[in-house]
């Protein structure tokens, strides 16, 4: 699996996913038996091991713990606000009124949701997107080039990261605000193009899977060093490229800080910001409580990473599958 | 490394050639709308109800257009104005702004004093408190929108199960009835605090006292020996004592509407907004719940504001005409019927002894004409109270200090001395002249 | 090999010491750059100019009467001797202390239990796991803070099935009950990094060491774990930088917990917040932060010392 994979014709994608399906499907039933034939004799292939109950029932508990306040969510965006406030919250309210809190979610405030949500996108696409490619460079160069201040980058990042984000918004404020960037889609953008744990995760994957051989025998066919990085090393590179993605989506996702500062007008606000004001009307003179609302706004928000995690763990199982790093 | 340090130079100079240009000027749009000039007036603020008030002015006045951006909901908005105030750009024209934190922002000569647009001579369109809020050293900072004078709500139904049979009027009273609750069993409460602003601070406003004083550059602040701020620490003390408040349940958090739901939290002392927000807040409560006002801690029937805001014209606007154009319109002319008939609580006299306006019934209080209770609660509000110049700090520490009384460790009167001490150093920090 | 490069001027023939093996493959010249610059020039943006900035008026004083003026290291010797800003320091220390090392182990121990492929279901838990990451800190403030209620919450219900009046949110355990909320947002996220190391690790190695009669045991101690060095180092330094800037999820919960269970000086951040956005102290603020960094690298800086020369090899 690589970048060109995705790249691809449409139709030609579509065949290779159908054939990638399948194969898997073989592979995994011929694992089973495998595994099956093995038991038999009495012997455990390290790399295709019998499945344990007790490794399960202990890794449920974990499973549990991680899942229960989701639970709760899940049940709760049924309720209307009058069941919100007056029923158990791990139980049902007196109407199932999911549909209709959805519907008045996306209606509310003539639909600003909605804009949101798009705000929201454009954030994860050109923050994280161009954060991923920063990345992407950084640390492949760090790993693969020996240059003057190389070893002070590390530093220069790990030491800047350790000053109090919160402390730092002020000086950061100040100095958008002068630049006139202030309560505009930059200002949530620019400061999302930094990863650092990207750069960081990209150079360890750069030094695992990008084999210096490879790149050294490129050079003696003397392709310059962009081409061999778009042709040799980027294929390599994908698995780590789609983890990297996404850190740094969830991260975009979720920013809430930055635009709490940033931002004024609603009409630029994403999703954390504007549920969180949602939240806050409940207390305000004159606000009318929609905790209901809050929370399947919650569940809206949510759901996109949920399936990009699940969309891109699909690249990255198959990435790891194929061998792509060091086997 | 020389090529880094070449970038950082290079950004460094960049960033300072951008400030000088942004300190250069702003564009000049000077007008107030009535020369057939179009202008947009940039208004901050959270109340939902001012939409309304601006698509009516703007069907009045088509030069002039009203965005309303909500920068978020009270504290939240000061670290925007703040920031923007810092930053030299992106303030509003006008802003709402709380009355606790108006003197703040007047003091630091962020906010237009409204003399030269006559303001002055409203002084008697509003009622006391709010007034006095927006009138410091004898000038106009904002027009009051709403306000929040104190009464006590109360659950009925609670009340005369517990023996209560009619609304405390004192705190003898109070603290006579707060054991009757308590009696009922031993998660009923007749009201909750954990240490907090809101009611503390303003149950001493409702006490009758006056610990701070401004006068220019000169500030009194005197928690320990005030005679007003005295006595609700001995009530309130004695009532945390013996266990008769809930200490454990925040204002606005979700078990505390359960609470007022039920009926374990029996009563509150808030702002007269809360008459439209109960039945959110306790639907189950339809019926039963009752106002009154605010026990007073001696014969003398005082009171205190929790809430209300107003609006206020920034002094960096270069659109002055147009924005006292709207904050009229919105605070003084017609904007208040829009709001008053929403459910939004008055500042002003017309409005709070209309008729029709103290006559207003809701089943949710029994069909009891609760306005006028609310309307005696404005005229009650003790004027002589003065908020400090950074408010906002204040009340953002009370917790810290003050608050601390309810967990039980040290007496209120100690809680208040750290507040105070807190309070004395900071203002000499910021360069006042503090007497203690 | 062909010799363009005039800093790398080695004639052919003679023979390769270990040094030049290391040039000869990394090439040292300046072209690393055009791969590191962009990230490099939108960092110095980002937080190098801030930084210097912020370090620049931790040396002023703004005061509501009488304007901003040069105090020298003022800020500084009052920091010193802040008594709320230590004990917020120490707070998070003990946090950290506790905390990190709680929610490290859990997160390699479900990376080794998923690696493992002995469980029903592996792509069922990675995920489980890894989910909570992808709430944002207000709605799983939101979560918890209905389990944690001691009246109508899961813990009040657990109160009256077993006759007990605990409570979560009291002030004594709440450092406990937000280190809960920390750990179940992030154990999915250090999981999948311990995780991901893990999966670097070619079968073969596990087949050759079956061969040779190694016990399941035997491979985890000597092939996994050593493995997982390197991430730990990360996620350590990582943990320790967040968890003494912790913010979001005292600063939710305090809409919810009474209002004196957690101060405005809880934590070295929300400390560094209220002083710059309630009161107006951003100067003060700046040199909290300036002390708050050096404080976190040395930490960091201490801790990781020798896995961090490792990466610089």
């Amino acid at each position: 699996m690589s970048i060109s994979t995705i790249i691809r014709g449409d139709a030609e994608r579509r065949q290779s996913r159908r054939a990638q399906k399948s194969r898997m499907k073989k592979v995994s039933r011929d694992e089973a038996r495998e595994r099956k034939r093995y038991r038999r004799m009495g012997f455990s292939n390290p790399a295709n091991p019998s499945r344990s109950v007790l490794l399960t029932v202990l890794s449920a508990l974990m499973a549990v713990y991680c899942l229960f306040p989701l639970v709760w969510l899940l049940i709760n965006v049924t309720k209307t606000q009058g069941d919100f406030v007056t029923t158990f919250g791990l139980g049902f309210g007196s109407t199932f009124a999911l549909f209709d809190n959805i519907a008045r979610v996306f209606q509310y405030q003539d639909g600003i949701f909605f804009r949101w949500f798009v705000n929201t996108i454009l954030y994860v696409v050109a923050g994280a997107g161009g954060a991923t490619l920063l990345a992407i460079l950084g640390g492949y160069g760090l790993s693969k080039f020996r240059f003057p201040g190389r070893k002070a980058v590390f530093a220069v990042v790990i030491g800047a990261i350790s000053v109090p984000g919160i402390a730092l918004a002020v000086p950061q404020f100040l100095l958008f605000a002068k630049l006139g960037l202030t309560n505009t889609p930059w200002s949530m953008i620019i400061p999302s193009l930094i990863s650092p744990f990207g750069l960081y995760l990209m150079w360890i994957f750069s030094d695992q899977a990008v084999p210096d051989e490879l790149l050294e025998a490129a050079r003696m066919d003397g392709a310059s060093e962009f081409r061999t990085f778009f042709t040799i090393s980027l294929p390599l590179l994908a698995p780590g490229i789609v983890t990297t993605a996404l850190f740094t989506i969830v991260a975009t996702w979720n920013n809430y800080f930055l635009p709490l500062i940033m931002l004024k007008d609603s009409d630029w606000y994403p999703l954390t910001i504007g549920l969180n004001q949602w939240n806050k009307q409940a207390s305000t003179a004159g606000g009318e409580a929609i905790q209901n609302l809050v929370v399947t706004g919650s569940l809206i928000t949510i759901i996109p990473l949920i399936l990009a995690f699940l969309l891109l763990q699909r690249y990255w199982q198959s990435g790891l599958a194929a061998g792509a790093v060091k086997e | 490394m020389k090529s880094l340090t070449k970038m950082i130079a290079g950004g460094l100079s960049a960033v300072m050639l951008f400030s000088a240009a942004a300190c250069g000027g702003s564009s000049g749009e000077a007008a107030d709308g009535s020369s057939g000039q179009k202008v947009t007036l940039n208004v901050w603020g959270w109340e939902p109800l001012l939409k309304d008030v601006a698509d009516a002015f703007e069907k009045e006045n088509p030069n002039i257009t009203i965005k309303i951006t909500n920068a978020g909901t009270a504290t939240d908005q000061y670290t925007a104005l703040n920031n923007a105030i810092s930053a030299g750009s992106g303030a509003p024209d006008v802003a709402q702004v709380e009355y606790y934190a108006t003197a703040q922002y007047a003091l630091s000569d962020s906010l237009k004093d409204l003399s030269e647009f006559g303001a002055k001579d409203y002084s008697d369109f509003y009622t006391p408190g709010p007034w006095s809020s927006v009138n410091i050293n004898d000038k106009i900072y904002g027009l009051p929108l709403d306000s929040g004078p104190m009464a006590m709500f109360y659950n009925k139904e609670i009340f005369d199960k517990a023996g209560v049979t009619s609304a405390p009027t004192t705190m003898e009273e109070y603290y006579e009835a707060a054991k009757k609750i308590h009696a009922l069993g031993s998660d009923y409460y007749i009201t909750a605090d954990s240490g907090e602003p809101a009611p503390e601070e303003l149950m001493i406003w409702a006490a009758g006292g006056t610990p701070f004083k401004v006068d220019g550059e000169n500030l009194t602040i005197n928690l320990t020996d005030d005679a007003g701020t005295q006595e609700f620490a001995k009530w309130w003390q004695k009532l945390v004592d013996e266990g008769l408040i809930d200490t454990k349940t925040k204002r606005w958090s979700d078990d505390w509407s359960r609470k007022l739901n039920e009926g374990n939290i029996a009563s509150l002392t808030i702002g007269a907004w809360m008459a439209s927000m109960l039945d959110d807040q306790a639907p189950d409560g339809s019926g039963k719940w009752r106002v009154a006002n605010t026990p007073t801690f001696d014969t003398k029937a005082t009171n205190g504001e929790d809430g209300g805001s107003t609006l206020a014209i920034m002094s960096s606007t270069d659109k002055a005409e147009a924005a006292w154009k709207f904050i009229d319109f919105a605070a003084h002319g017609k904007g208040v019927k829009i709001r008053v008939d929403k459910g939004q609580f008055p500042a002003d006299k017309a409005s709070l002894s209309d008729s029709s306006f103290l006559t207003k019934t809701d089943p949710y209080f029994g069909d009891q004409k609760y306005n006028e209770v609310l309307s005696k609660a404005a005229d009650d509000v003790n004027t002589k109270w003065q908020f400090l110049p950074y408010d906002v700090y204040a009340r953002s520490i009370f917790s810290d200090t003050a608050g601390q009384a309810t967990l039980g460790k040290i007496t209120f009167k100690e809680a208040l001395k750290n507040w105070q001490d807190q309070l004395v150093e900071y203002g000499k920090q910021q360069g006042y002249k503090v007497n203690e | 090999m062909t010799e363009q490069h005039p800093e790398n001027p080695r004639p052919r023939g003679e023979a390769l010491t270990a040094e030049d093996t290391f040039v000869r493959k990394h090439r040292r010249n300046w072209r690393g750059w055009k791969f590191v610059g962009p990230f490099a020039v939108v960092f110095t943006f980002v937080f190098v100019v801030p930084i210097c900035y912020a370090l620049y008026i931790s040396f002023f004083q703004k005061k509501m009467i009488g304007g901003e003026q040069y105090v020298g290291f003022d800020n500084y010797s009052r920091l010193f001797a802040d008594e709320q800003f230590w004990s917020a320091v120490g707070r998070v220390t003990i946090f950290t202390c506790v905390q990190v090392p709680i929610m490290l182990a859990l997160a390699a121990l479900m990376a080794l239990a998923i690696d493992s492929m002995k469980l029903h279901g592996t792509k069922f838990f990675r995920i489980a796991t890894f989910l909570p990451y992808a709430v944002p800190a207000v709605v799983s403030t939101l979560m918890w803070g209905f389990i944690y209620g001691s009246k109508y919450g899961l813990v009040g219900s657990l109160n009256s099935v077993l006759g007990t009046a605990f409570d979560v949110l009291s002030p004594d355990t709440l450092l406990a009950a937000i280190g809960n909320i920390v750990t179940w947002e992030f154990v999915g996220y250090n999981m999948l990094i311990f995780y991901s190391s893990l999966s670097t690790i070619p079968h073969s190695l596990y087949e050759a060491a079956a061969i040779d009669g190694a016990t399941e045991w035997q491979i985890v101690k000597k092939i996994k774990l050593p493995e997982m060095k390197g991430s730990l180092a990360i996620t350590v330094i990582f943990s320790i930088i967040g968890s003494f800037q912790l913010f979001n999820e005292p600063s939710v919960l305090q809409s919810i917990v009474p209002g004196n269970a957690i101060t405005t000086y809880f934590t070295p951040n929300m400390y560094a917040y209220n002083l710059s956005f309630m009161g107006g102290q951003s100067n003060y603020a700046a040199a909290l932060a300036i002390v708050m960094a050096i404080i976190t690298m040395a930490i960091a800086y201490i801790v990781q010392l020798n896995s961090m020369k490792e990466q610089m090899k």
